[in-house]
């Protein structure tokens, strides 16, 4: 008997969430038989989640969209009328044209979960409109932001600890991350050293954090206070790295200390604009040359025009040894007892200071100065949600990074890691568009980029917001990624404007994506009193899968699965790859669509060709990319030799970073496994803000525009700015009723403030913080739906702890109300003990509408599952009296996790339904939905033949 | 009743290392996709897409919470799935011969061709680890991936079984405990690996590393040598921190 082995495999991308991993897709017969992680790749090192090798459902959903889609009931009705390519083509190209020759703002797009920004963005900014963005505003911005202002890198997948060498690791509110197996597997190799103590401070004890040597049960939105507290203990006991300081941090420069004067706050700097310091041994302030100036950290001395100034470490000391972090008082407002907190600061300092890592190799830094060794502090922090969704927690990160900096643990051996293309310049050179263009015409920036001060706003002449969402306004300025969660309520208020087209891609924003739910209905179908049209006139979306959203939108632009398309995981947007190497990735399409759908890159670029705008057709005016998005990756080139692949550049291939285009690009990625990577000279390893070769090497591969040093900021001037700005001074003004709070939040020394919603009277009358997580098999990923993930979880309950639960009577598995000022939603509870007792949680985006994805009617995501959302608005009324975004207020961050709720036992027990249950949307009934899915291959052997062939294919 | 091997001539099995594991279901998914297609495959799912979606698992993660008298709670999670025990009870229970040790690697079976269905294997099991399969009216279990870890097709450092090889923590091994000298053995005996259940004097060859303890953490406190801003000010006023 012959066997004929059909079994092909091909490399690419996963996208069951945004970790990024290669996988290797096993292909039989023209189906899916087996995705694994591919063990060459940088990311996963062949590790795959359950996400990622659940992939094959999601592959075949019977919620597939199948074909574009023209509404032809009212909004929400679900009723679609199937059209051709040809005709949705022509219908959005119509739409888009009218508003761009009319006002190009009027268009918002929107994209979700987009792994191609750096096209969309580029697109949006071609066609006029900067009212651009993703979803990070409500993901977690404030760690970007927070990170790339203050060191420029990040946590989020920009860096990470030295997995292999650190001693002490600490991590902050994360269930899951978008770096969702290198955690895993950097937790696994940390749990693997038993010298190696590893920490958890999150109000809630599953996956990462059960499995910590120490897990502190913090009370949310407090983790300032208590990392405040260990900065306070460590100065005190002069637990510093000093060297490190007065290196390669901003701490020795000298701040202008002339309260009332328009340079109050700002560095002092010479005539050529280089930053000063007091030199000890010349007894005088002089230009700071790092290796040779001998700069006071304290005191306070004069210019030469008598101008006072003090070193900006001068201010850190004042803010943490002044009033505020208290032990006492941060132990009541944390719950973390002061004894943990005296002890981990000593455990912490031992680790720096008593056990670094000496990495004998020669390195020269920025400065001239030539150094045998890298020293490496081997402690390490990792960051993210939980530290993010609070009104808090841009200065929380800041706070995080500023220990970091005091224990010179930042890009060394055994202690956080940059990955490249970070560092960068704090912040980044890439201004973001402060106006959309006039008809016809293009943005001067693309959308999203990094303001350096009030002069970089997107604000009209009175300082009001030129952006729909608000961001870069004078209320949110640092919101680099934009402030999606605002964006419908903002079209439908016509606040600051009205927009005619709104466009959004994998958003669902129609449910779990946005606070309030009902409300977010609402902005979707209201309709203008006197014209009979809806408020937001136009919506065009796409997608793979028949979401929530879908029944929403006028016009429906299918999306491929992953395995069918051709992507990019560009240096240009947000690139993979470790702390060792560079790396990006491609995803080549592994099997053939059978539906009547477009890869929706493909789409944007035959928009843009329609359109005719510039970057996207000739001078003759034809496509420049006629190939779709393949050919775009492979030619299009953002600046000379800059395109969105790094690798393989140049005609002949043999360039890396820069280089020509090469028309075999995509073959040798995948000849290469669909990735590329660049490894670091040993050299170029750490210290890199201030690694002469490595920035040398950045500046070569087109990372960085130069290789000047980057200085980490313990004081941020630019923060300064705005507050100066609010106080008056300067051409560029808010208006007064942003004044007060940007003087209040703007300070360039870390200082943490409680989120309005702990200091309101409401934390007696709601005197519990309501969390999410996302459980790690549905992280960032459309899972929900897929048959074997579902079976996982299906229904999500309220956890609570067994004593505040019993305190009020309510029982294991009790139905109860949650209540907010803003909502009221029916849940189950559920005891557990490993949660903080104020603290109750859910998993998110588990509770769907009926109708949507497929799925049956009576399926318990429907009837039992709930959203956390319908307690949560995107407005509250500010302690300055106005109504504002639930945002941090210098980031636009949606703030999911300052909820407050109370619970009370539901009368009724008996009937085990949720509430809100809203209308169902129309089912959806394109494909089969099996009641026994025996999903498999036909055999071709018994179990005989195939036990006792194990192992001797060569014999058959 | 069918017959156990006197002897096998390797212990195939799984380490499974609890003071690691995040309970992420990676194991439980990749074991799913390979083995739907595997051996003894499909493996089916109930109402995929209705109010009760359930199916077979090879490999199932529960997750406890439990308290030991001097510690605080923790969250457990524990991956279970057949351990192959030295003296199966499903095994010889089996009406049919069915359910099957091989001799070679210790592996435990079912014969899909040959099981009718009866269950009395699932009754024997004290682990709970068999899955019966509605739709082909059969017993399944975990088949320690025995048509990837033989096949030579695979190369060698991926020819083990799918959630050992997905594991993103590194919380699950495959070795020969016939060994001394295999990665599991070690592992064993240099972390105290418990058998599941000894009481039940099943043998099983599957070994669990128990969650370390989390040590009472012993008061330490730094000397303060300042304590206000003042201090602060003067004392480290014009000090030369650059060593």
């Amino acid at each position: 008997m012959t066997v004929e082995n059909k079994i092909s495999v091909k490399s690419t991308t996963c996208y069951m969430c945004a970790c990024r991993c290669g996988i290797n897709v096993h292909l039989k017969d023209g189906r899916i038989k087996y995705i694994e992680g591919n063990p060459d790749h940088p990311v996963n090192r062949g590790v795959l989640c359950a996400k990622g090798s659940a992939g094959i459902m999601q592959h075949y959903s019977p919620a597939r969209l199948t074909a574009p889609l023209k509404r032809v009931g009212p909004r929400g009705s679900g009723e679609f009328e199937e059209i051709s390519w040809d005709e949705a083509m022509s219908i959005a190209t119509e739409k888009l044209r009218a508003v761009r020759e009319k006002d190009p703002k009027r268009f918002a797009f929107f994209t979700g979960r987009d792994q191609s920004q750096a096209l969309t963005g580029w697109f949006s900014a071609k066609f006029g409109t900067h009212n651009y963005a993703a979803h990070g505003g409500f993901c977690s911005v404030n760690m970007a932001a927070a990170g790339l202002y203050t060191i420029g890198g990040s946590f989020w997948e920009f860096g990470e600890p030295d997995w292999d060498r650190t001693k002490y690791f600490m991590m902050f509110g994360v269930a899951e991350d978008h770096d969702s197996n290198p955690i895993k597997k950097g937790i696994g190799k940390v749990k693997s050293r038993k010298d190696t103590k590893y920490i958890s401070v999150n109000p809630i004890q599953t996956g990462y954090a059960a499995i910590a040597d120490e897990w502190l049960g913090i009370r949310p939105g407090t983790d300032g206070l208590f990392v405040g507290a260990l900065i306070a203990e460590l100065l005190k006991s002069e637990q510093i790295d000093w060297e490190f300081l007065t290196r390669y941090t901003n701490s020795p420069w000298l701040v202008i200390d002339d309260p009332g004067s328009a340079k109050h706050g700002l560095f002092a700097r010479d005539e050529a604009e280089k930053s000063l310091c007091y030199d000890l041994e010349k007894a005088a302030v002089t230009e700071l040359i790092v290796g040779k100036s001998k700069p006071a950290l304290i005191g306070s001395f004069k210019l030469s025009d008598g101008t006072k100034v003090v070193p900006a470490f001068q201010h850190i000391v004042e803010e943490f040894l002044g009033d505020g972090y208290e032990l006492t008082k941060v132990e009541k407002e944390t719950g973390i007892k002061a004894i943990d907190i005296e002890r981990i600061a000593a455990e912490m300092a031992e680790v720096a200071f008593s056990e670094e890592i000496i990495i004998d190799q020669k390195w020269t830094d920025s400065y001239g100065n030539e150094h045998d060794q890298f020293i490496g502090r081997p402690v390490s922090f990792h960051a993210m949600r939980g530290i993010a969704a609070h009104k808090n927690g841009f200065e929380t990160c800041r706070m995080i990074h500023l220990l970091q900096m005091l224990l010179g643990a930042i890009d060394g051996p055994g202690s956080f890691l940059y990955k490249p293309p970070f560092p960068r310049p704090t912040p980044p050179h890439k201004k973001n568009a402060t106006a959309s263009a006039a008809p016809g015409e293009v943005c001067r920036a693309e959308p999203l980029g990094f303001p350096s001060g009030p002069e970089d706003l997107a604000v009209d002449e009175n300082g009001e917001p030129t952006r729909l969402d608000k961001a870069f306004s004078w209320e949110y300025p640092l919101a680099i990624h934009g402030m999606m969660h605002m964006s419908l309520h903002n079209a439908w208020a016509g606040d600051p404007y009205k927009v005619d087209v709104f466009m959004m891609y994998m958003a669902n924003m129609a449910w779990n994506s946005s606070m309030n739910v009902k409300n977010a209905i609402k902005y979707m179908t209201d309709k203008d009193a006197d014209t009979g049209d809806y408020k937001i006139p136009y919506i065009i979306y796409s997608d793979a899968f028949y979401s929530e959203t879908v029944p929403y939108a006028d016009l429906i632009l299918p999306d491929t699965t992953y395995l069918e398309r051709w992507d990019a995981i560009s240096m240009l947007d947000r690139p993979i790859g470790t702390a060792e190497a560079a790396a990006d990735s491609i995803r080549q399409p592994v099997l053939e669509p059978d539906r009547d759908v477009r890869p929706f890159q493909d789409v944007v670029l035959d928009l843009g060709a329609r359109l005719g705008l510039p970057g996207m057709v000739d001078d003759d005016g034809n496509p420049l990319y006629p190939g779709g998005y393949s050919d775009y990756l492979v030619n299009h080139e953002r600046a000379p030799g800059v395109g969105p692949l790094s690798g393989w550049r140049g005609e002949d291939g043999t360039s890396h970073g820069k280089g020509a285009p090469n028309k075999n690009q995509l073959r040798k990625y995948i000849e290469n496994g669909c990735y590329w990577e660049f490894e670091l000279d040993k050299a170029e390893r750490y210290n890199r803000f201030a690694n002469q070769a490595y920035l040398k090497t950045a500046t070569k591969m087109g990372w960085m525009g130069s290789p000047d040093p980057i200085v980490l900021n313990v004081y941020n001037e630019m923060l300064q700015k705005f507050h100066l700005a609010a106080d008056g001074h300067g051409d560029h003004q808010p208006p007064d009723h942003a004044r007060a709070r940007i003087k209040k939040y703007f300070n360039p020394v870390p200082t943490w403030y409680p989120v309005q919603e702990h200091v309101d009277n409401n934390s007696n009358e709601y005197p519990l913080s309501a969390l999410t997580q996302r459980p790690a098999h549905m992280y960032h990923s459309w899972g929900g739906q897929n048959a074997w993930l579902r079976q996982l979880t299906s229904q999500n309950y309220l956890y609570i702890n067994s004593k505040t639960a019993t305190n009020q009577g309510i029982s294991d598995l009790d139905w109860v109300w949650v209540r907010s000022p803003h909502g009221e939603v029916k849940v189950q509870v559920k005891y557990m003990e490993g949660v903080n007792p104020g603290t109750v949680w859910t998993w998110n985006a588990i509770g769907k509408r009926r109708g949507a994805w497929a799925l049956d009617k009576n399926s318990p995501e429907f009837q039992k599952a709930f959203l956390l959302n319908h307690v949560i608005s995107e407005n509250l009324t500010t302690d300055d009296g106005e109504v504002r975004s639930n945002s941090d207020p210098v980031t636009g961050q949606g703030a999911w996790f300052d909820a407050r709720v109370k619970i009370e036992r539901a009368d009724d027990q008996s009937e085990g339904l949720t509430s809100p249950m809203f209308e169902p949307v129309k089912f959806y009934d394109k494909h089969k939905r099996p009641d026994v899915l025996s999903y498999g291959f036909d055999k071709e052997q018994t179990f005989d033949q195939a036990e006792r062939s194990l192992g001797k294919k060569e014999d058959l | 009743m069918t017959c156990l091997p006197e002897k096998t001539d390797k212990k195939l099995g799984l380490l499974i290392d609890l003071n690691i594991c995040v309970g992420c279901h990676a194991c439980a998914v990749s074991c799913k996709e390979w083995n739907t297609s595997g051996i003894t495959g499909p493996m089916e799912d109930l109402k995929p897409y209705g109010d009760d979606p359930s199916g077979v698992w090879y490999n199932r993660i529960h997750s406890y919470e439990f308290k030991k008298e001097d510690e605080i709670d923790r969250t457990v999670y524990f991956p279970k799935s057949c351990l192959h025990c030295e003296d199966a009870p499903c095994v010889t229970v089996c009406p049919t011969g069915a359910s099957l040790k091989r001799s070679e690697d210790g592996i435990v079976l079912v014969n899909p061709d040959v099981c009718i269905g009866c269950k009395l294997c699932s009754w024997a099991c004290p682990y709970g680890a068999r899955e019966y399969d509605t739709t082909g009216g059969v017993m399944q279990k975990c088949t320690l991936c025995v048509d990837k870890i033989y096949d030579e097709t695979v190369s060698e450092e991926r020819r083990v079984p799918s959630c050992v090889s997905t594991c993103p923590a590194g919380a699950r091994h495959f070795g020969d405990f016939a060994d001394p000298e295999s990665n599991v053995s070690q592992l064993a005996a240099e972390n105290d690996a418990r058998d599941l259940f000894p009481e039940m004097e099943t043998k099983p060859v599957n070994q669990y590393l128990p969650p370390r303890k989390r040590e009472h953490h012993e008061s330490k406190k730094l000397d303060h040598k300042v304590s206000t801003v003042k201090d602060a000010l003067v004392k480290w006023a014009k000090l030369d921190f650059t060593g």
